[in-house]
């Protein structure tokens, strides 16, 4: 699914620079639901971007799905970013006048797909994350955790390989973090493939693998025991 | 290609932010609005210019003679000089190439009148190319002719008031007028867009007048119409020329100043040429002042616009947006905007002229207008210029990483 090799990536600050990561090596398999742990300045939110085109390496491989990603133009970016991955962010980062469909359609108007196919799939998503009803409010007249849960519906609206989540529960309270979770849960346990950067530990439990990053290098990679979302719920 | 969703997409974004888009669409409003304006009051006030030398023709030169003030070849200083047909013939003859029309003029006031009605007029007696030196307009009949001036027939055009004056209601065509006691035919009546002033004259052939009033040749006064496609210089140069050679043939010193004096109109004419293009100069500085102003508030707009829409950018470009359709939004919305505000600032910059333009009469700015050429063209500046302004802004933020973007709160 997903392979880095020697990964390093460094900021200009001022005359010197930041060496952000220091040689990465990671693979990730289908299916898998990974936490990348570390505190701030670690890198791990670099990572996540580069793994998201959002950002680019410096040195190394990262092959995606077998495509290796390197030197891409703009345009091909989008197309990549478009057809394989689908991102949540801390800050949802809705678009503030579009309503919660039109939100969600989104990234199907840049896959080329007709209007009417749009608001069937944006339906269907919304559905799936509990908020048919909310379909024509504006983001601001949405809960945090109504707006994450549509910023959910508008990553799978393109039916993405990859799920990328940023801090997705940062800016939640505990419980609506824990339905967040086991939102995220029930897609991983349908298949999905789910990368998430947090650095609260008991979220990063909720995952079925941790990658720990400190200064740049992974510390420790290791399996963990699932804990369920639901029950806290 | 015609993309409905791309539409959709921008007019959604011009709905949804109406504040950003009725402040930017009003700057080019504005602009426009007063491009029209000051355009509209400059052609107001080179109209008024125009109309205040419609009355008789711009390229006119007239002749009169006087006394002389200085002695010169053998004569003394207070000669009368008198002009005679053979004068007018000779300046026919010397300056035929660059004459348009030409015509004596022998002035009399004398008594009308017709049954019980009588009046006072100016009678000028003259040769028929006069009526376009005067631009006489006849009404009814018609002017004098060369036949008239052949056989000093006993006919007169009458001004529209002289008419109305001792015929009241009955059309004077074709009845007689009597003159100090002889009578004459009124073969045309005449209207003059000049005043009503003008319109109490009569007209008589100039050789008439000569033998029943005088029995001799005199003139009083010679005008002509000079080429009109000479230019105000040339046209100077011309009547000096004239009068030149006119003080030669009557051994007048060529410094004398009262003995054959010349009025030439290129002299006004040049003075409101220079009126009209000194104007002009400082209308289309205003207008381009008005222009540069437009541009650089759309520009300062757009990229305001982008800077505002750069968290926007990065969400669309995590979600599989294209360089390109980045900026077709974001420029295809400011050409919309500016597109319809420079329409509406046109439509109220015509209303207001339409509204307040007959008021402004008194300060000598009449039907004050623009052509829609114009303001389309000063329109279509400003969209061109918000596109270029736009596009760099846009294609730069086209360009930045979406995590960048992103970041940007």
């Amino acid at each position: 699914m997903l392979k880095i090799n020697q990964l390093h990536k460094s900021y200009p600050i001022g005359d010197s620079s930041l060496h952000v990561l220091k040689g990465i090596d990671i693979s990730v398999e289908e299916g898998e639901m990974v936490a990348i742990m570390g505190s701030s300045g670690s890198g791990k939110s670099t990572l996540l971007n580069i793994i998201g085109m959002l950002d680019e390496a410096d040195t190394g491989d990262y092959i995606l799905d077998g495509l290796p990603i390197k030197n891409l133009t703009e345009k091909k970016a989008a197309v990549y970013r478009n057809k394989f991955l689908g991102f949540i962010f801390q800050s949802f980062n809705l678009i503030n006048y579009k309503n919660a469909i039109e939100n969600v359609a989104l990234p199907l108007y840049y896959q080329g797909i007709k209007r009417k196919e749009r608001i069937e799939k944006a339906k269907f998503h919304l559905q799936k994350v509990g908020l048919l009803d909310w379909a024509d409010h504006l983001p601001k007249e949405l809960s945090g955790g109504q707006k994450q849960r549509v910023a959910i519906a508008r990553a799978l609206a393109a039916n993405p390989k990859l799920l990328l989540a940023d801090e997705p529960t940062g800016a939640l309270d505990t419980k609506t973090s824990h339905e967040i979770m086991a939102f995220i849960q029930s897609l991983n346990d349908e298949g999905k493939t789910i990368l998430m950067v947090t650095h609260e530990e008991d979220i990063a439990n909720m995952c079925k693998r941790i990658v720990r990053l400190r200064d740049g290098v992974i510390m420790e990679d290791k399996k963990v025991n699932q804990v369920r979302a639901e029950q806290y719920v | 290609m015609f993309d409905i969703d791309l539409w959709r997409e921008i007019f959604q974004s011009i709905n949804m932010n109406r504040t950003r888009s009725l402040l930017s669409g009003f700057t080019v409003a504005f602009a426009i609005l007063l491009f029209a304006i000051l355009f509209g009051i400059a052609n107001g006030l080179q109209n008024t210019f125009e109309e205040a030398f419609v009355d008789d023709a711009d390229n006119a030169i007239f002749i009169r003679s006087g006394l002389t003030t200085k002695a010169n070849k053998g004569y003394q200083a207070g000669r009368k000089i008198q002009f005679e047909n053979e004068d007018y013939e000779f300046v026919k003859e010397e300056f035929g190439d660059d004459i348009e029309y030409i015509t004596s003029r022998v002035y009399k006031n004398l008594n009308a009148s017709y049954k019980n009605e009588q009046n006072t007029y100016d009678i000028r007696a003259v040769h028929p190319d006069h009526q376009f030196l005067e631009k006489t307009l006849v009404k009814e009949g018609r002017y004098l002719n060369f036949n008239d001036i052949q056989n000093n027939t006993k006919v007169v055009v009458v001004g529209r008031m002289v008419e109305t004056d001792l015929y009241k209601t009955v059309p004077a065509l074709g009845k007689y007028i009597n003159l100090n006691g002889i009578q004459y035919k009124i073969v045309g009546v005449f209207e003059d867009e000049g005043s009503e002033y003008e319109e109490r004259r009569i007209y008589m052939p100039v050789t008439t007048a000569q033998k029943i009033y005088g029995n001799n040749d005199y003139v009083d006064e010679i005008s002509l119409t000079y080429n009109p496609e000479m230019n105000s210089d040339q046209a100077l140069a011309f009547g000096n020329k004239i009068q030149a050679k006119l003080k030669e043939r009557f051994s007048v010193a060529p410094s004398d100043q009262r003995a054959i004096r010349i009025w030439n109109m290129a002299q006004g004419t040049k003075q409101v040429d220079i009126m009209t293009s000194s104007l002009t100069v400082i209308i289309l500085i205003i207008g381009f002042g008005t222009l540069i102003a437009g541009i650089v508030g759309i520009s300062n707009i757009m990229i305001f616009i982008v800077k505002e829409r750069t968290k926007e950018i990065g969400i669309r470009k995590a979600l599989g947006a294209s360089p390109r359709s980045i900026v077709a939004i974001i420029l295809i919305e400011s050409i919309i905007i500016t597109a319809i505000a420079g329409y509406v600032g046109l439509l109220i910059g015509v209303a207001v002229l339409e509204l307040v333009g007959p008021s402004l009469e008194v300060y000598f700015i009449k039907d004050p207008g623009v052509s829609n050429t114009l303001v389309f063209g000063a329109t279509l500046t400003l969209i061109i210029a918000g596109t270029i302004a736009g596009y760099v802004p846009a294609k730069k933020a086209s360009r930045i990483k979406p995590i960048v973007a992103l970041r940007n709160d």
